[in-house]
């Protein structure tokens, strides 16, 4: 019985190009890494290795829930494989308890490994992180508006301009018109007879840039950098304002940053020092927000400016100074449209360090907040109730 | 631009398929597709099916076959070839003249290995395409379904994808129907004819309770969920039905993946050494071969350990390509026991069969343990150590490489927990997977699911409840 032909099918360009069948899938799939991102940024932001870097570094996110999961044997199994042809009892196959068992040369890259990190710039991080989150109560303000230079915007048609922006369809257009309105024939009645573009033909896009005009804002961030601020404590202020200094540079083009750092004396400080600089002494908190109170006087006015305030310390002030830094504090509240108190206490230092969060109960006003920090996973969390807060009045 | 027209392709499937009618081989007849690249990989990423249900799990296939491919950290397959009758393959429009008359020539090999062996033989290959098609049209159906949707079917897809290769091994051996259980058990309960009845005092007889949930362990994780649990919609069985079948379709070629490489690389090889290729193809040809068939130091090469068994069964020596004579291909010493062997045997048997000492030896197999944080060579194939090493690997091909777990009791504890077992071999489950995987069947199952498994030598038993996961050892 003879075999039967064989069929072979020619290739056919179209259905690579009509019909991407994974797409819907792979559309999929990257919603779920996305998810997984967000579901996990407490996580992710939680890891040392971020805080301060610049914001085109590529980070590796640990993705959650895309990893397929089956019933499958550990690492820590006996397995056979092939040599070399000089193998010998006792020679290491693989340092390190991998992913990967036998494959002492190359690194993930065999079929069955599961990936289970993806790489991502900071910067799509913090757009993912921020994506629902807002400066609340962001009033529009008189006067002194900072114009803030947006996308540029389409705005109608000229005859002149940069050949990138040449709008084809309407300059041929041009063309056929003036070739009726002279009269001609459409081709091929008449010969082929040249009508070439004219430079009245050529039309551009016109591109103009749009100013709008955004509400000033100014965000203190003020830090206790005494002395009781250990690293811990130090990591975890630092991880805060992070957040909010990448939420602002993401957010806002026209906002001002102001960083404050105190003992028992308060200095302006750039970025810089205030994320990297330590300091010690002991804690005057009122120091901070005299400072603060300072600067608002001087350079943004309240009428003018909406003014946010955070400060972070490990709330181990002097006695002493407490009566001033809560009055200094409910002057803050005035001024400011959100002040907020962030209180770092890593877990068990809490109950024999005194706390300021005792004392601001008593400062009343709807727009301070405090929340406290306990561990590294509590800074995502209470970064987002800090700026979800006035949300909910509007 | 290759090298070749759509007409050198069809003489020189005819002179192949001349060759492989005089060697003896029986294909089921052959279709090829001719494709670029992003087809093929869409096609990798479906498992070659034409036509497949959507899962985001494809997407992430596609994405890193892609990704892999672009960074040229792997390269496309030569060919890829599925089961079905007509046997359909796909070969890539980019490969040069030499590397299509290869590939033809290997995918006449699995067809042959497809059609003839026996773990294929449940695989109703007439209906391969249409089914997976029937599949397909029915999930994008619920998908699209207003009261069903795709937020519904994805978590019920996730889970059934988790458990699909806890299933039955072998085909061959037919799963008892409950009658034929309780039989069986009854059988066993009875104490076997005793001569001396008369003065031997009676033996106790404990009668087997028929009224237990799977009366005998139950290997089909997915199909037991899918019959006992009453509160499962009809779609949402319908949909575990479908990915068990699916899955089913793979099972014979996870069992078979070094035989079925090996027989398809040595036909190519006898055919493409028939065909009297000229000078030019034939150099090109034993590059192209000794890059598939060479050995990789620190795993198993499927292509390279099924060819060398092959070689010994046909009796034929194992010529370093490089030296290979451009002179037509050796004889077999007896074809009848090749084809034979073809058919029945499986990877496990096959190696257990026909590994010796010294191809052992020859291949420098060795086997490795942890020891510390290290994997260390604890064998090598000499004469004290080469039947560990051979043990080892033949409990790690094929389904082998899958813990066996099997459903033992539907009413543990009497409060409807779904107890599983773990067949232990020495072998630890790995427990995060354990964890995940377990969460699935307890979102499956609907009620509380647990896993007895044995970790570093103590009985352990792992829940997965509403509350979450716990894990206790066991007495």
């Amino acid at each position: 019985m003879p075999l039967p032909e064989s069929i072979i099918r020619p290739y056919r360009p179209a259905d690579a190009e009509r019909s991407d069948r994974s797409a819907g899938d792979r559309l999929r799939h990257r919603e779920k890494v996305r998810e997984s991102i967000r579901d996990n940024i407490a996580d992710i932001i939680a890891e040392e290795s971020i805080i301060g870097k610049s914001r085109d570094k590529v980070i590796k996110v640990p993705i959650r829930g895309i990893k397929e999961y089956r019933f499958v044997y550990g690492n820590n199994n006996p397995g056979a494989a092939q040599g070399d042809g000089d193998s010998e009892p006792g020679q290491v196959v693989q340092k390190g308890r991998g992913r990967q068992k036998g494959q002492p040369d190359k690194a993930g890259d065999k079929p069955g490994v599961d990936y289970y990190e993806t790489d991502i710039t900071l910067d799509e991080l913090t757009q993912i992180m921020f994506e629902d989150l807002e400066l609340p109560d962001l009033e529009r303000k008189r006067m002194r508006e900072i114009p803030a230079f947006r996308e540029s915007k389409r705005k109608g048609y000229r005859q002149v301009g940069i050949r990138a922006r040449l709008d084809k369809r309407r300059t041929v257009r041009a063309r056929i018109k003036r070739k009726f309105a002279r009269n001609a024939r459409p081709e091929g009645t008449m010969g082929r007879q040249r009508f070439p573009f004219h430079d009245n033909d050529l039309t551009f896009r016109h591109v103009a840039s749009d100013i709008r005009k955004e509400s000033n804002a100014v965000v203190m961030c003020i830090m206790d950098t005494s002395g009781s601020m250990d690293t811990m404590k130090k990591y975890l202020a630092r991880s805060f304002f992070f957040l909010l200094f990448q939420f602002i540079c993401t957010k806002y083009r026209s906002v001002e940053l102001v960083f404050i750092a105190h003992h028992t004396d308060a200095r302006e400080v750039t970025e810089e020092e205030f994320f990297y600089k330590g300091e010690s002494g002991g804690t005057f908190i009122s120091s901070g927000y005299q400072k603060a109170l300072d600067i608002i006087a001087e350079r943004y006015h309240p009428s003018l400016w909406n003014v946010y305030a955070f400060h972070c310390s490990d709330g181990d002030n002097f006695e002493s100074d407490n009566p001033t830094a809560l009055k200094a504090a409910k002057e803050i509240a005035e001024v400011a449209n959100l002040f907020g108190y962030g209180e770092i206490k890593p877990l068990g230092s809490r109950y024999y360090e005194s706390s300021m969060l005792n004392i601001f109960r008593r400062l009343d006003a709807d727009n301070f907040q405090t929340v406290l920090i306990e561990r590294k996973e509590d800074v995502w969390p209470s970064f987002k109730a800090f700026l979800a807060k006035d949300r909910v009045s509007d | 631009m290759p090298d070749w027209e759509l007409r050198d392709l069809e003489d020189w499937d005819a002179r192949i398929r001349n060759v492989v009618e005089a060697c003896g081989l029986s294909p089921f007849p052959q279709e090829f597709e001719i494709c670029d690249s992003a087809q093929m990989l869409g096609y990798m990423a479906y498992s070659g099916m034409p036509s497949h249900y959507p899962h985001w799990s494809y997407g992430k296939a596609y994405e890193k076959l892609k990704t892999l491919y672009d960074h040229g950290v792997s390269g496309i397959p030569y060919e890829m070839v599925i089961n079905s009758n007509p046997s359909l393959a796909y070969l890539m429009r980019d490969n040069s003249l030499c590397l299509q008359i290869l590939t033809v020539a290997h995918v006449y090999g699995h067809n042959d290995f497809f059609r003839n062996n026996f773990t294929f033989q449940t695989t109703r290959p007439e209906f391969t395409i249409s089914t997976f098609k029937a599949h397909a049209e029915r999930v994008r159906e619920y998908a699209e379904d207003p009261s069903i949707g795709l937020e519904r079917i994805e978590p019920v897809l996730d889970a059934a994808h988790a458990l699909s290769l806890q299933c039955r091994r072998n085909m061959a051996v037919r799963k008892l129907t409950r009658e034929e259980q309780e039989q069986e058990l009854l059988q066993t309960a009875k104490a076997p004819d005793d001569p001396f009845w008369k003065i031997h005092r009676r033996a106790e007889y404990a009668a087997p309770n028929l009224h237990r949930v799977p009366l005998m362990p139950d290997e089909d994780i997915v199909l037991f969920i899918a019959a006992h649990n009453p509160f499962m919609t009809t779609w949402e069985r319908e949909l575990l039905t479908i990915v068990h079948e699916d899955a089913q379709y793979f099972i014979p070629q996870i069992e078979t993946k070094i035989m079925n490489e090996g027989w398809a690389s040595f036909w190519h090889k006898r055919i493409l050494d028939s065909l009297e290729l000229p000078e030019k193809l034939h150099l090109e040809f034993l590059v192209r071969h000794n890059q598939v068939v060479r050995p990789t130091p620190g795993s198993i090469n499927p292509y390279h350990l099924g060819l060398r068994l092959w070689e010994h069964i046909a009796g034929v020596a194992h010529v370093p390509p490089e030296e290979a004579l451009n002179g037509g291909p050796p004889p077999i010493a007896d074809p009848d026991a090749l084809f034979q062997v073809r058919e029945v045997d499986r990877d496990v048997s096959f190696i257990r069969r026909f590994l010796t000492e010294e191809i052992a030896r020859e291949l420098d197999l060795f086997r490795y343990a942890p020891k510390g944080e290290d994997l260390v060579i604890s064998h090598v194939s000499n004469e004290e150590g080469w039947e560990q090493v051979k043990a080892t690997l033949l409990a790690n091909i094929g389904m082998g490489q899958i813990p066996v777990i099997k459903v033992v009791d539907a009413d543990f504890g009497a409060n409807r927990t779904l107890l599983l077992r773990h067949e232990h071999d020495g072998r630890d489950v790995d427990l995060e997977s354990a964890e995940k995987t377990l969460t699935y069947v307890h979102r499956l199952w609907g009620r509380d699911a647990a896993l007895e498994t044995t970790v570093n030598g103590k009985r352990t038993l792992l829940t997965v409840s509403e509350r979450g996961f716990s894990a206790k050892s066991l007495k």
